[in-house]
């Protein structure tokens, strides 16, 4: 039972989904969903265990043993992003019920869990998986089943922005599988670790080095690195809150995951950063993003819009930690992946809990709030303090390592640019703090309540955790070194 | 009791008082009651930990580790014991004050101030107790957060101007220079544990040590070295007893004495002396000294007056760290304590004025010091401790600075230092004139020549407890000798 464990993280999920396509009752229907997350959840927990326990491990799918048949393999980095990406599907649907209730229409309910749970299953598969053409399979499983999510969406701007990134997905999918599929014609496998082998071989050809370049595009745009994010501020903005948080916490990260994979475990450190030049393409693309990014937030009007803006910078923040390709730079990256899908799905949750209690996220429809809805600006704020990276927050940890592996490198025109952009953050977050804080409420809204328990107590543990991560990082950042080393192939095995 | 212990007590117990004191927000006696007892009693703690590091033993503590190698951990040292023990001791009297003053200044949102000021004490506790340089950024950060709610408590549009200034200079200098110096020092020295001596003699060049310097001085925003001065003036919107404890006690001693914690701590003084890589910062902070001064004498606002009066002062103390000699680190590390117990009377007056009087301005005092002979006598007293005259305490520590600059053989700094007196003459001592020797303004026909009107006790006290300070240093100033000495004989 304990080896199938690895196949149950996906296939719990997959399976479940369809059977919310049946159930009609709401309650039913959530609570089904509520079961499914959380035990993936514990699923991802106990896995992860596992790989602290023994090491890495594979599981072969129907008893086929790689490079045959598919496996699921397991390591360090895999074990924390399945973790984080379960943690955040479980978390966000004890956080969904209220939320759904205003903002998704009765008809769609069920049709929400099962997309819901479809785009986690994909997610988890991503990550899981060894087998390349899996990636791409999950890839469109997840993708395809957020479109339909985002276009949930209350305001009808939400298909458009769907479409939008319907275009932009399906482009960096096909980069992707073509990439695949370059990759598979040189090699005749499609197993990570075997190809991982077999590409030593015909690395100097140009077809893999086109495949290399389809691959990092298609990544790109699938993790909305500066200039491929064009679809993620609408795609963000115009989702149901609950979409929103969902999203901004795990798919962009799983990008992450597979730039990582590709380029350190499939083509390895040599390959991708010595051979190939990514290492100057990706800081450069992270740095830029970070602060057009970042500029563009801070002229933002809608509070989600905003934080949209701010979820590119900070996929900068993490692309950069891989640009360095040091244990120290890997560490603060995936570290980043990790605090900042804490921290950003915390924030959606309290626009969401904004939302329930006001109907907008609209910069001037926020002024005066924190005096009726406390505790929601008050989980804002630690979010916000996140974000700029103060101490003590989860977001210094992940400053920390980046800033140290920039000096490591010499690199110290990096380093302050690091600090510099952290600063840009501190105008975006204060613009809503003195909005929400400073202002008196608007004439037209009456008496507004604080939000449901049921959506801040969720909101809340991501505050508590995004402080709790920044005091002690022993769990965090030590799983993100001992993977980064296993990436990098120094120390022992993770 | 476990020595060790009353560390963590020291820097938690401020934030366990918050918690009282934020219930019992609606019984404001109970409540004041609360934040009293909570700074009586940490000052007992902080006596406590004074009494056993005094008899020798050395009290440590590791909380945890905030990332692999890096502790959050505490240790007392003696500039470290000095910075805790003045500002947990002022904080019973700014408490006192405080409830006198808001009361009769109808605040609102008193019991936020009463938290708010209760965090930034704890903050405040943790940077003097840091271990390490990480330890105390993080205690450094959380007081600019801590008081940011502070500066901007009116809630008006001049508040939340300040407010940003407040924050933009605090935060920008230390986020970009003094984390990264920090992480600098991490990389070069493998280490940001403060040691005696210093940790970085043989790791890095010469140059790169006036770099790192820099980096750190003008990182450490609080100690309002120009050019980023600005936040101090601009924060002095605040509640008088924010502007008395916080802004001219515990932020801005916060930062000189990271600066002197660093110097000596980190660098070591030997490594300075040698490299001759902090004489530019000699010239900032003597620079700062003048100009400030100079800029002092031209506001009519008695506490901005004040404000750039701290801003000078507090480059006394910098330049104490910068003379890289012992006598030049004594003496900055006295002026932390002998300008404290000034600088908060000063403001305690200020204070006291615009609550009975109503007037803020230098130029509306004439006269006054016939309505408030006790208020007044005292800003007389710590005005002469400012300026460095004997009987008060400011005279020792600027005794040790000018003996720190012949050490130092940079006779020219001295003639700053006299310059600077005459300067503060010149700013504090016509309003004292002008309180007690001139005529109140004419009065209309047939109004009564007014009587006394002191302020509210609550306030009164304070002022002449603090007050007598300054003349009590003067002759305890050997204690506290004793008690830096260490700092310079290892």
């Amino acid at each position: 039972m304990l080896d199938h464990f690895a196949a149950l993280q996906v296939v719990l999920p997959l399976l479940a989904s369809p059977l919310c396509a049946l159930i009609r009752n709401r309650r039913a229907v959530h609570a089904v969903s509520l079961l499914v997350t959380s035990a993936t959840f514990a699923i991802a927990v106990l896995l992860a265990l596992q790989v602290a326990d023994r090491g890495a491990f594979s599981y072969e799918l129907g008893g086929w043993a790689a490079p045959i048949g598919i496996e699921y393999r397991v390591d360090a980095l895999t074990a924390f992003v399945l973790l984080v990406v379960s943690g955040i599907g479980a978390l966000v649907m004890w956080y969904a019920r209220e939320s759904l209730e205003v903002e998704i229409s009765y008809q769609r309910y069920s049709l929400f869990h099962v997309m819901y749970l479809l785009a986690l299953a994909g997610l988890l598969g991503i990550v899981i998986t060894g087998d390349l053409f899996n990636v791409f399979v999950f890839l469109e499983i997840s993708a395809l089943s957020s479109y339909v999510l985002i276009s949930m969406g209350r305001d009808r701007r939400a298909l458009t922005a769907a479409y939008q990134y319907l275009i932009m997905g399906t482009i960096g999918a096909t980069f992707i599988l073509i990439g695949v599929g370059l990759m598979y014609m040189m090699t005749g496998t499609l197993n990570m670790t075997d190809m991982a082998v077999r590409l030593r071989e015909v690395s100097e050809t140009r077809t893999v080095l086109a495949a290399f370049g389809f691959l990092t595009v298609g990544i790109g745009l699938k993790m909305a690195l500066f200039p491929f994010h064009l679809w993620l501020p609408n795609a963000y903005t115009y989702a149901p809150s609950v979409v929103t948080a969902f999203l901004a916490g795990t798919a962009t990260k799983v990008a992450v995951y597979v730039l990582l994979r590709f380029s350190l475990t499939v083509y390895g450190v040599d390959f991708s950063f010595s051979t190939m030049p990514l290492s100057t393409v990706l800081m450069a693309l992270a740095l830029a993003g970070m602060f057009s990014a970042s500029l563009v937030a801070v002229f933002q009007q809608d509070v989600k819009r905003l934080l949209a803006y701010s979820s590119v910078a900070q996929i900068g923040y993490m692309v950069l930690g891989v640009s360095f390709a040091s244990v120290t730079g890997l560490t603060g990256g995936i570290v980043h992946l990790a605090n900042h899908a804490m921290m950003k799905c915390m924030l959606f949750c309290v626009l969401g809990c904004v939302v329930v209690r006001i109907g907008s996220t609209h910069i001037d429809d926020m002024r005066g709030i924190a005096k009726q809805m406390p505790l929601t600006m008050g989980a804002f704020v630690v979010g916000g303090l996140g974000l700029i990276g103060v101490p003590a927050t989860a977001g210094f940890i992940s400053k920390w390592y980046l800033v140290q592996a920039a000096l490591q490198q010499g690199y110290w025109p990096i380093a302050v640019l690091i600090l510099a952009s952290s600063l840009l953050a501190v105008v975006y977050v204060w613009r809503v703090i003195e909005v929400a804080y400073f202002e008196e409420p608007p004439p037209g809204r009456g008496d507004v309540e604080e939000a449901p328990v049921s959506m801040l107590v969720p909101s809340w543990l991501l505050a508590v955790a995004t402080i709790y991560f920044g005091l002690d990082s022993e769990l965090t950042a030590g799983l993100a070194r001992r993977a980064a080393e296993a990436l990098l192939l120094v120390g022992g095995p993770a | 009791m476990e020595s060790s212990a009353l560390l963590a007590i020291a820097v938690g117990l401020p934030l366990a008082g918050g918690l009282p004191v934020s219930l019992l927000g609606r019984w404001p006696n109970a409540r004041e009651a609360a934040s009293l007892l909570t700074a009586g009693a940490l000052f007992a703690v902080v006596i406590a930990i004074l009494r056993r590091h005094l008899a020798g033993e050395h009290l440590e503590l590791e909380l945890f580790e905030m990332m692999p190698g890096m502790p959050i951990a505490f240790e007392v040292e003696p500039l470290g014991m000095l910075f805790a023990l003045v500002a947990s001791g002022l904080w019973i009297v700014t408490t006192a004050y405080a409830i006198g003053y808001m009361r009769a200044h109808d605040e609102t949102d008193q019991t936020r101030f009463f938290v708010c000021f209760a965090v930034a004490i704890a903050a405040a506790i943790g940077v003097a107790l840091a271990r390490n340089l990480l330890t105390l950024f993080v205690f450094y950060e959380a007081l600019t957060l801590s008081t940011y709610p502070l500066v901007t408590h009116s809630r008006t549009e001049e508040a939340r101007e300040s407010g940003r200034v407040y924050l933009g200079i605090l935060l920008t200098t230390s986020v970009l220079f003094l984390l990264l110096a920090i992480l600098w020092t991490q990389q070069l020295a493998g280490t940001v544990e403060f040691e005696p001596g210093g940790i970085l003699r043989g790791q890095v060049e010469p140059m790169m040590v006036g770099i790192l310097l820099a980096l750190f001085a003008f990182g450490t925003g609080k100690a309002a070295l120009m050019p980023f001065h600005r936040w101090l003036p601009a924060a002095m919107v605040a509640p008088t007893p924010v502007s008395a404890l916080l802004h001219a006690v515990a932020v801005v001693k916060a930062g000189v004495f990271s600066i002197l914690k660093i110097v000596i701590y980190i660098f070591g003084i030997d490594l300075l002396a040698e490299t001759r890589m902090s004489e530019w910062l000699v010239y900032v902070a003597s620079f700062t000294i003048l100009a400030a001064s100079l800029i002092a004498l031209t506001k009519d606002n008695l506490k901005a007056r004040l404000a750039y009066s701290t801003i000078s002062q507090l480059s006394y103390i910098v330049l104490g760290a910068a003379l890289a000699s012992s006598t030049g680190v004594l003496g900055g590390s006295m002026h932390i304590a002998m300008h404290a117990v000034g600088k908060i009377t000063l403001f305690f007056v200020a204070g006291a004025i615009m609550v009975t009087l109503h007037k803020t301005e230098v130029s509306q005092m004439r006269g006054i010091g016939r309505q408030m002979p006790v208020t007044m006598a005292c800003f007389g007293i710590a005005a002469v401790s400012i300026i460095g005259l004997p009987p008060m305490g400011g005279s020792w520590s600027k005794w040790f600075l000018l003996l720190g600059t012949i050490d130092s053989g940079m006779l020219p700094v001295a003639a700053v230092l006299i310059v600077s007196s005459l300067l503060s003459i010149a700013y504090l001592m016509p309003l004292v004139a002008r309180a007690f020797f001139a005529p109140l303004p004419d009065q209309g026909v047939g109004e009564q020549r007014p009587g006394i009107r002191e302020a509210p006790l609550f306030c009164l006290i304070p002022i002449c407890l603090t007050a007598l300070g300054s003349p009590a240093l003067f002759f305890y100033a050997d204690d506290l000798y004793e008690l830096l000495k260490p700092l310079v004989t290892p």
